[in-house]
């Protein structure tokens, strides 16, 4: 029996192919069609999605395997793996605080102006990543009265870590709430409310009926969070100084050893980026598969 | 008590037993305005004191008019190419069994998940006149890195989740009876599918071609390995922008920048009139 890849449950008979060769149901296609459609499509995400996946992890070994772990082992590059791993440490868990914030507001109470919040929080899904690097850059930079007045005290934003922190929880500021307020609406308030008139502090309510509640939907936006996190390029890119070393994000660094045409070394790091989107996409894909019910009851993105 | 003020006209919320509304709602709005909303105002800020003169010269300036001629054109081109494809995508992974049909599935996300810079030296690595894709296209004189059509293949590349997941979940709810209807009626599985799927699910699709086309107006990581960045024919506005700031030109930078974001806020807003008119329409968000 076939079954929904969301949902996980069992799809109505309908959607089953006819066991009969000679009637063709009047509500789908022949099977000459059906081959023809299965094969386009099929043809076009090889050429589009698989081809480029693929050539990553080729060129990477392109010269063998000693030049591959060569590549990785840079101190260039070691420092790069090290920044990205401590910028997302930093941003995922800010994200994560105010994903569950905003969706506690959002979801579990009514208020004027709710819509007009949660269409700012989507916010900065449509803003060009190199204007999210803008914008600090337009803050902290020469000529804005905050950056003058932090360089006075020695503190450094732009070009330095903190620059590369803010623009990367700018760029992934909505992941965990948009994940969390569609479920949680879903979830309506009626385990909370059973809580507390049976005596549960507000935490108490929050840490044994709320968390449990939405925990597989918390781990999906996060998980989403964290993978875009590792992997900005235009925001960080605009803020960063380009400092190899110090701010030299792992995708930042893949373009410097593509520029400087050292293509093994640039494609050697990107695999390790390659390989942090195909562990995104197979858990992913097992919450969605395994608690597909649990996450979101609307559209996946 | 709380009952009795909630009674008298206008209040701000619905009562509610549930506590933290305060404390939630208080931090979800300073986080919002410090990370997002004070950064973002900055441009509007800059842009002001620009002056419309000067603002003007740079709008009309034509480096920056043929970039962003390139940025909007070719995403108009890859988000048609996505609608076309994204939705035989959609309608192959509901419709069909097929052996492997899950990890197609879980592999349309993949522009999501890869960085645009690896996706970026990728695309340009195949499409380059000596990758694989691009030495069987050179000697019939095409070249797809390096030029304009390298940008729109990026862009493809990074629109496609957004149509197949708008139309996907459609296209898994829909009554299969009114096709039935539609074949008892004497209509051809053709005629069907013009007439009775495709207007049903076209609200979705167009929902997927404005997100396909308003990431791809900003995208940045993926782009500038394979357009080759010449001034005048394959620059991007987001690529313009960057250099505009390391040459210190802030000026230039932002008034590109309220360029652009005008123009997407302007999407999100079609975009929620697309979901609204279909909610009235169809009673679902597209």
């Amino acid at each position: 029996m076939s079954v929904d890849t969301l949902t996980g449950m069992p799809r109505p008979a309908a959607a089953r192919p006819a066991a009969a060769h000679s009637f063709r149901r009047p509500t789908t296609e022949g099977p000459l069609a059906k081959a023809i459609l299965i094969t386009i499509a099929l043809g076009f995400l090889a050429l589009f999605l698989v081809l480029p996946l693929i050539a990553v992890f080729i060129e990477a070994f392109r010269k063998g395997a000693g030049e591959f772990l060569a590549a990785l082992g840079e101190p260039d590059t070691l420092a790069a793996i090290r920044l990205t791993l401590t910028v997302a440490a930093i941003a995922v868990p800010l994200n994560l605080v105010f994903g569950v914030a905003a969706a506690w507001a959002i979801a579990k109470f009514e208020f004027k102006g709710k819509a007009f919040l949660t269409t700012l929080i989507d916010l900065p899904f449509s803003v060009s990543p190199v204007i999210s690097g803008l914008v600090y850059v337009l803050l902290f930079g020469t000529g804005s009265v905050l950056g003058t007045w932090l360089k006075a005290h020695g503190i450094e934003i732009l070009f330095a870590v903190p620059g590369i922190v803010l623009a990367t929880v700018f760029v992934t500021f909505p992941f965990v709430a948009r994940e969390l307020i569609p479920l949680m609406q879903d979830q309506g308030t009626g385990d909370e409310e059973a809580a507390l008139s049976l005596g549960a502090s507000g935490w108490q309510t929050f840490r044994y009926v709320t968390l449990p509640n939405i925990k597989w939907g918390l781990l999906y936006g996060v998980l989403l969070c964290n993978a875009r996190a590792m992997g900005e390029f235009g925001a960080v890119s605009v803020v960063s100084g380009h400092i190899r070393g110090l701010t030299n994000t792992m995708p930042l660094h893949v373009e410097i050893l593509y520029n400087e045409y050292n293509f093994v070394a640039a494609f050697a790091v990107s695999t390790l980026l390659a390989s942090l989107a195909l562990v995104t996409l197979v858990f992913k894909s097992f919450l969605e598969y395994r608690y597909g019910d649990e996450i979101a009851a609307t559209a996946k993105h | 008590m709380t009952t009795l003020v909630a009674a008298q006209g206008w209040h701000f919320r619905k009562p509610s037993v549930i506590p933290g509304f305060g404390l939630t709602l208080g931090f979800t709005v300073a986080y919002l305005t410090l990370i997002i909303l004070i950064p973002l105002s900055g441009v509007a800020w800059r842009s002001m004191e620009l002056g419309w003169a000067e603002f003007w010269a740079i709008a009309t300036d034509e480096r920056t008019v043929r970039a962003l001629r390139i940025s909007f054109g070719a995403s108009l081109i890859a988000a048609m190419v996505n609608v076309v494809f994204g939705t035989l995508v959609a309608w192959v992974l509901v419709r069909y069994r097929f052996p492997g049909r899950r990890i197609v599935d879980a592999a349309v996300d993949l522009p999501f998940a890869l960085p645009t810079a690896v996706a970026g030296i990728s695309l340009a690595s195949i499409y380059a006149p000596n990758g694989w894709v691009g030495q069987l296209l050179a000697p019939l004189g095409i070249k797809v890195a390096f030029t304009p059509l390298g940008i729109v293949i990026a862009l493809i590349f990074i629109g496609l989740p957004f149509v197949v997941r708008t139309v996907q979940p459609l296209l898994e709810d829909m009554d299969r009876e009114v096709e039935e209807a539609a074949a008892t009626l004497g209509a051809s599985r053709f005629q069907t599918i013009c007439r009775v799927i495709l207007p049903g699910i076209a609200p979705a699709v167009l929902t997927g071609f404005a997100l396909a086309f308003a990431r791809a107006v900003g995208e940045y990581g993926s782009v500038i390995f394979i357009a080759g960045n010449i001034p005048y024919v394959s620059e991007i506005a987001p690529l313009l922008i960057v250099i505009r700031l390391e040459e210190f030109n802030y000026a230039g930078a932002t008034a590109i920048a309220a360029i652009m974001l005008v123009i997407s806020f302007a999407m999100l807003f079609a975009i929620n009139l697309i979901q609204a008119w279909s909610r009235r329409r169809f009673g679902y968000v597209g």
